[in-house]
């Protein structure tokens, strides 16, 4: 792999889709590895009980899903140099062995100084968006 | 209860030393369903300059989540966790956490806001080497719906 250069990109030059499966197996992975431990990512007695339609995909797993399609694209995950998201809606993540789907589809918004694009990501599940905002500043080659 | 605002740029002493291990990088990458040979191994890291596997730009939650753990117990910071969601995420990399890097975390509040009935509180964490050099900074802002 190389870092994506940045001659080779402009406003509105747009990310491969990305199109991913998160399953209740994937949310206990994610909890282990990330230490987050929260009983509504695992338990749908709990999640139900406390106003959610049921288990919910960690917020982190679902924006480190989303970065995934920004350093796949780029070439180096070192070139992500600012990454911010906002939540808007839980992924609710169904006890079957189907999941819930992720889309992630990303366009340069703005080309900056010194090699750096920002990039805008809109990312939906069933439909409906995720995140309000998504954007990651990504210095390229 | 709504928030002090008079929170805003408390700070908390420095974490004890985190140590990033390579095996640790590589579970948080597979947890991403993500193969990428710059998380594993590092003569893939090398060719792209980096001196050893880096982590994933979410990595530094793992690190965050514990350091902001100071905010969480602080008794004057009246928020209530049952009612609370992460409602925003942000990182700023100074540069790509490696294997091998040994962090500190030092946690402050960055914004207190009541908005709507919801309490917003922005904890900052900030990682640096044990030597100094500033290596990410995260800001996360959770909101406690309707306790304003």
């Amino acid at each position: 792999m190389t870092r994506l250069r940045a001659a080779d990109v402009a406003v509105g030059t747009e990310l491969p889709e990305q199109v991913s499966r998160v399953t209740r197996a994937d949310l206990v992975r994610y909890a282990g590895a990330s230490g987050d431990l929260n009983v509504i990512h695992w338990n749908e007695r709990v999640a139900r009980e406390v106003g959610l339609p049921g288990v919910i995909a960690h917020g982190m797993l679902t924006s480190g899903l989303t970065a995934r399609a920004v350093t796949a694209w780029a070439g180096d995950p070192g070139a992500v140099v600012e990454y911010h998201v906002r939540f808007s809606r839980p992924v609710v993540v169904p006890d079957d062995d189907a999941g819930a789907e992720l889309t992630v589809r990303g366009r340069v918004a703005a080309v900056l100084e010194g090699g750096q694009v920002r990039v805008d990501l809109t990312v939906t599940s069933g439909g409906e968006k995720v995140l309000s905002l998504a954007r990651a500043v990504v210095a390229l080659g | 209860m709504a928030l002090d605002p008079g929170l805003v740029g408390r700070s908390y002493p420095p974490s004890a030393v985190y140590e990033v291990g390579r095996e640790k990088i590589a579970e948080f990458a597979t947890a991403l369903g993500d193969p990428d040979p710059a998380y594993r191994d590092p003569a893939a890291a090398r060719a792209l300059g980096h001196p050893d596997v880096i982590a994933p730009p979410t990595f530094a939650i793992v690190l965050s989540l514990g350091a902001g753990n100071v905010v969480v117990e602080d008794p004057d910071v009246a928020l209530d966790y049952s009612r609370v969601v992460h409602g925003e995420q942000r990182f700023t990399h100074h540069r790509p956490i490696r294997a091998g890097d040994r962090l500190v975390a030092t946690a402050s509040i960055d914004a207190v806001k009541t908005i709507a009935g919801n309490d917003m509180l922005t904890t900052r964490v900030d990682l640096a080497t044990e030597d100094g050099e500033p290596v990410c900074t995260t800001r996360s802002m959770l909101v406690a719906r309707g306790t304003a």
